[in-house]
């Protein structure tokens, strides 16, 4: 019991499989949940469901453990049903505010401000008070730039799954899939099941990169069944898969007609002479996933490298506040579940000044060391091509909001002496618009040959002037607008 | 910056010039600020006329091929608001002593105001418009300097930190040992910024020089919808406060770029990098007030950057009488960008043997010793 009397309260930011695992994990032993989230529905990337409507049939086809996600989701229902957890969808949060040197026991009002915008222009203010945070805002994919990779018909490999699964549209007829990391070979299989002819998955890994560390795969039998799977898959739809191979060009007047594809030599190098085109009208591309750190890092809790530090009960290293999922390291859903479901646990018995009892989550703990193994060793096999800078002419937009070539970088670095990221982004403004850098950074770090630094933005979220000017105030009354006449009053 | 004008007047000055810095260029506070040169925030003094000096200065570089366009000059003028009608005749007030010191201040009356600024929030009773105050990009503004001092033979030393200052038997300054190699010369400028007192310190000499925290809110880009820089007359008071605690008074100002920038937060709070919301709902409140269409604007990003100030908000200017060959050139507070030009050109006429623009008297680096001296 905390000091308001009441259960203790737990925000959840995020409602994929770590959020989710986590809510229901913590409401169960009893806690108050809200779970925040941006999307429309719960399920995050994973789960990512058809519209309301549009509930083909399809879709079940298309999803991946399908009865996980429905325990997931009657378990939600019910925790709603029976006032335990508090779904807010819809709600995107631009910061979280820890009140500090405040004693929590003390504190009727709780430790944490969640801060979101909400409604379908994301303009509304709406907070949530909370005594403990759970951050799992799960990841975001990388791309990484290519000449004619701003055409039209070209989208990211997260972006055709979702259209995919959200809409079941097809995002176009003739498709090729390409960069590198695990997420193609399902994107591939899902875009062959529902129809489209694909005509080669692209991965700049090599077969060998993977045999080589086929030990480290070999220990996760259900994963490597998990791949076998989307194998047989590709194979019943004639998917050619290409490994070693690497898009160099998207070519197109108005819209995606063909990219050229080339083979890599062992250095990341591209073959010269081997390029070819293939015609197609969809490129799904994709260079893996980074982690989601803005929350955590205005929190003040500590990143290592890009993913939220945490310790075996998934806590960071600021009090009351724990993450799971990708925010703490992309590691696939099942990673993402044992962690949220660890996360909650721990969070139920801390915040009720409880010792958790760590054998609740034994299983869970058993998995998450298996998949972390696994995931490490993913993440060493699939690469982006290391030289894959070569491919950028300096005409290549590299930065999509501010619209900033490679020229630019490079006469930034060569001519004017950055030599970092921020330095870049303030001389051309690559990272400056509406994304923040998420999308550019890491192409802009390898233009400049230097590491992706942790970078702060205070605001996880655009927010109107409005709202932050007001963000004390109470969701329910509108914040009233100061007039000049009354600032000498 | 102010390293970067230093560098660029005293090639001009035919000296051979190498420019060092730790990280990248424009990565201390320069990179972190905005870069507004005003004089209308500065009462008449020495500082005033270093304001001056520079935006002659400023104008004559923006002149030069080019340069106007890649370092985002633009001479679009100041206008400072009152809120109230007293707040009217105070500001009046200061625009007389400015004008006798040969600042042009026009006042303009409520009507004029909507005229310059036609989103100001409705009821303001008048303010003073200042055509001298302009604006660059600092990023942009160090760099280029840098690289038209490098077309000038000037040479550049990035990643390299500055780890002591060598130094004759006799005392005398002959160049800086880096975490690279030891450079040689007869004169060394101290324009360390925010840093500029641990520089001091490896000459072995005290220099107060102190941060004073500033936060910036940057909205999603727009039309041009604020016309000048805008802020509020309190800022002026802000901007000669002693006081550690956090003032906030929205300065306003759109830019080439489209973004509007919402600054001018100081506190006292020693190298803290930690976001501060109260800091950022205070600025947006500021602004919102001003402009109270900003309301519906998004805010993309924040940053924060550390001023580098002197107890008497005077920067530190000249040879130190202290070490024979040191120079500073560092402690301009909310001001460097603005002050860099004039600094530098200062600074590269003493270098250079010649007399300076200005009695570089009020910016003697040893001036804070005397002192304590004399109270004790
Ligand atoms: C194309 C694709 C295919 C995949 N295929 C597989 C597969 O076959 N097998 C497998 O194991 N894994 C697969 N994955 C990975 C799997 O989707 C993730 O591992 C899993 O979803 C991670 O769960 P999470 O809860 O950490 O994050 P997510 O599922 O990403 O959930 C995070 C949630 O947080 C919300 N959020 C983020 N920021 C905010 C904010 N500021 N405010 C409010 N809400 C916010 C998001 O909207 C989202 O709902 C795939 C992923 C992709 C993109
Ligand atoms: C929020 C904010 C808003 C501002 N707005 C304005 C404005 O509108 N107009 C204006 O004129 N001013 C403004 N300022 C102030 C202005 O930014 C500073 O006065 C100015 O940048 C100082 O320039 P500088 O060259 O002295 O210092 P810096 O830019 O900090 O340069 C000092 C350099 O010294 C280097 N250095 C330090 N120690 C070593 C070492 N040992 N070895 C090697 N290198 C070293 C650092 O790496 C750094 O690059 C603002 C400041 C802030 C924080």
């Amino acid at each position: 019991m905390t000091a308001h009397g009441e259960r203790p309260r737990l925000a959840v930011v995020g409602a994929g499989p770590a959020g989710l695992a986590a809510a229901l994990a913590a409401a169960r032993q009893g806690l108050t949940v809200t779970l925040v989230d941006a999307a429309p529905q719960a399920g995050g990337q994973f789960h990512r469901q058809p519209a309301e409507g549009l509930g083909a049939r399809r879709a079940r086809a298309l999803h991946h453990r399908w009865s996980t996600w429905e325990r997931l989701r009657d378990g939600l229902a019910r925790h709603v049903a029976a006032g335990r957890i508090t779904h807010l969808p819809d709600h995107h949060v631009w910061t979280v505010e820890r009140e500090k040197d405040t004693d929590p026991d003390l504190d009727p009002d709780g430790t944490f401000v969640v801060h979101a915008l909400r409604g379908p222009a994301q303009e509304e203010p709406a907070t949530v008070r909370a005594d403990g945070l759970v951050i799992a805002t799960g990841g975001y994919e990388t791309v990484l730039p290519f000449p004619g990779w701003t055409l039209p018909g070209v989208v990211t490999a997260g972006g055709a799954q979702a259209m995919l699964k959200g809409g079941l549209v097809l995002p176009g007829r003739t498709a090729v899939v390409a960069g590198t990391g695990p997420l193609l070979m399902p994107v591939a299989a899902g875009l062959a099941a529902a129809g489209a002819r694909v005509a080669a998955l692209v991965e700049a890994a090599g077969a060998r990169d993977v045999a080589r560390s086929a030990p480290a795969l070999a220990a996760h039998p259900g994963k490597l069944a998990e791949g076998a799977r989307y194998a047989a898959e590709l194979l019943r739809h004639r998917v050619p898969v290409r490994s070693r191979h690497t898009v160099v060009a998207a070519h197109g007047t108005d819209r995606l007609d063909a990219v050229t594809v080339a083979a890599l030599d062992p250095d990341g190098r591209v073959r010269t002479g081997t390029g070819h085109r293939v015609p197609c009208d969809t490129l799904a591309v994709g260079h893996g996933m980074l982690p989601h750190t803005d929350l955590a890092e205005t929190l003040g809790c500590a990143v290592d490298g890009r993913r939220v530090r945490v310790d075996d009960e998934q806590r960071t290293d600021v009090p009351g506040v724990w993450a799971a999922g990708e925010t703490t390291g992309i590691g696939g859903a099942d990673l993402a579940l044992a962690e949220g479901r660890i996360a909650g646990l721990s969070a139920a018995a801390r915040l009720d000044s409880r010792t958790p009892d760590r054998s609740s989550w034994r299983s869970a703990a058993a998995a998450r060391s298996r998949l972390r193994r696994f995931a490490s060793a993913v993440d060493a096999v699939y690469r982006p091509p290391a030289h894959w800078t070569d491919q950028v002419t300096d005409d290549t937009v590299v930065c999509r909001c501010e619209e900033v070539p490679a020229a630019d970088v490079r006469a930034a670095v060569g001519e004017l002496g950055a030599g970092d990221l921020r330095t870049v982004k303030l001389l051309t403004r690559a990272g400056m618009g509406w994304c923040q850098g998420r999308m550019c950074g890491p192409a802009v770090a390898g233009l400049l040959g230097c590491e992706l630094p942790v970078s702060r933005r205070p605001f996880a979220r655009p927010l109107p002037l409005g709202v932050l000017a007001g963000a004390t105030e109470d969701p329910t009354e509108d914040p009233q607008p100061v007039r000049p006449e009354e600032e000498n009053a | 910056m102010v390293g970067a004008a230093s560098a660029l007047y005293a090639t001009r000055e035919g000296l051979d010039v190498v420019l060092v810095d730790r990280g990248p260029v424009a990565g201390g506070t320069t990179g972190s600020g905005e870069g507004n040169l005003l004089v209308s925030d500065k009462e008449p003094g020495p500082e005033l006329e270093l304001a001056l000096l520079s935006g002659r200065l400023w104008s004559a570089l923006a002149a030069e091929a080019g340069v106007a366009a890649a370092i985002e000059y633009e001479a679009k003028g100041g206008v400072v608001v009152a809120s109230t009608p007293d707040g009217l005749t105070a500001l009046a007030d200061l625009a007389v002593g400015q004008r006798a010191a040969g600042v042009t201040a026009d006042p303009v009356d409520a009507h004029a105001l909507y005229d310059l600024e036609p989103h100001l929030a409705p009821g303001l009773p008048g303010g003073v418009h200042y055509p001298q105050d302009a604006q660059v990009m600092p990023t942009l503004a160090a760099a280029h300097l840098i690289r038209i001092a490098r077309t000038g033979g000037a040479r550049l030393r990035t990643g390299s930190t500055v780890t002591g200052v060598l130094r004759t038997a006799a005392g005398a300054v002959r160049g800086v040992r880096t975490d690279g190699a030891e450079i040689h010369a007869p004169a060394v400028v101290n324009a360390a910024g925010t840093w500029g007192g641990e520089l001091a310190a490896l000459a072995g000499v005290e220099l107060p020089v102190l941060p004073r925290r500033g936060f910036v809110l940057v909205t999603e880009p727009l039309p041009r919808m604020v016309h000048h820089k805008v802020y509020a007359a309190d800022y002026v008071a802000d901007v000669a406060s002693d006081s550690a605690a956090l003032q906030t008074s929205p300065v306003v100002e759109g830019t080439a770029a489209g973004p509007v920038l919402i600054g001018a937060s100081r506190e006292r709070v020693g190298f803290d990098r930690e976001f501060s919301l109260p800091v950022a709902r205070a600025l947006a409140a500021g602004a919102t007030r001003l402009f109270p269409f900003l309301a519906q604007v998004r805010a993309m990003r924040g940053y924060l950057g550390f001023r580098p100030y002197m107890p008497d908000h005077l920067p530190a200017i000249g040879p130190d009488a202290r070490v024979p060959g040191l120079f500073h050139a560092c402690g301009h507070e909310g001001a460097g960008i603005g002050l860099s030009t004039g600094t530098g050109r200062l600074i590269a006429q003493a270098l250079a043997g010649r007399t300076p623009d200005l009695d570089l008297a009020p910016f003697r680096p040893d001036r804070f010793e005397r002192r304590q001296e004399d109270t004790a």
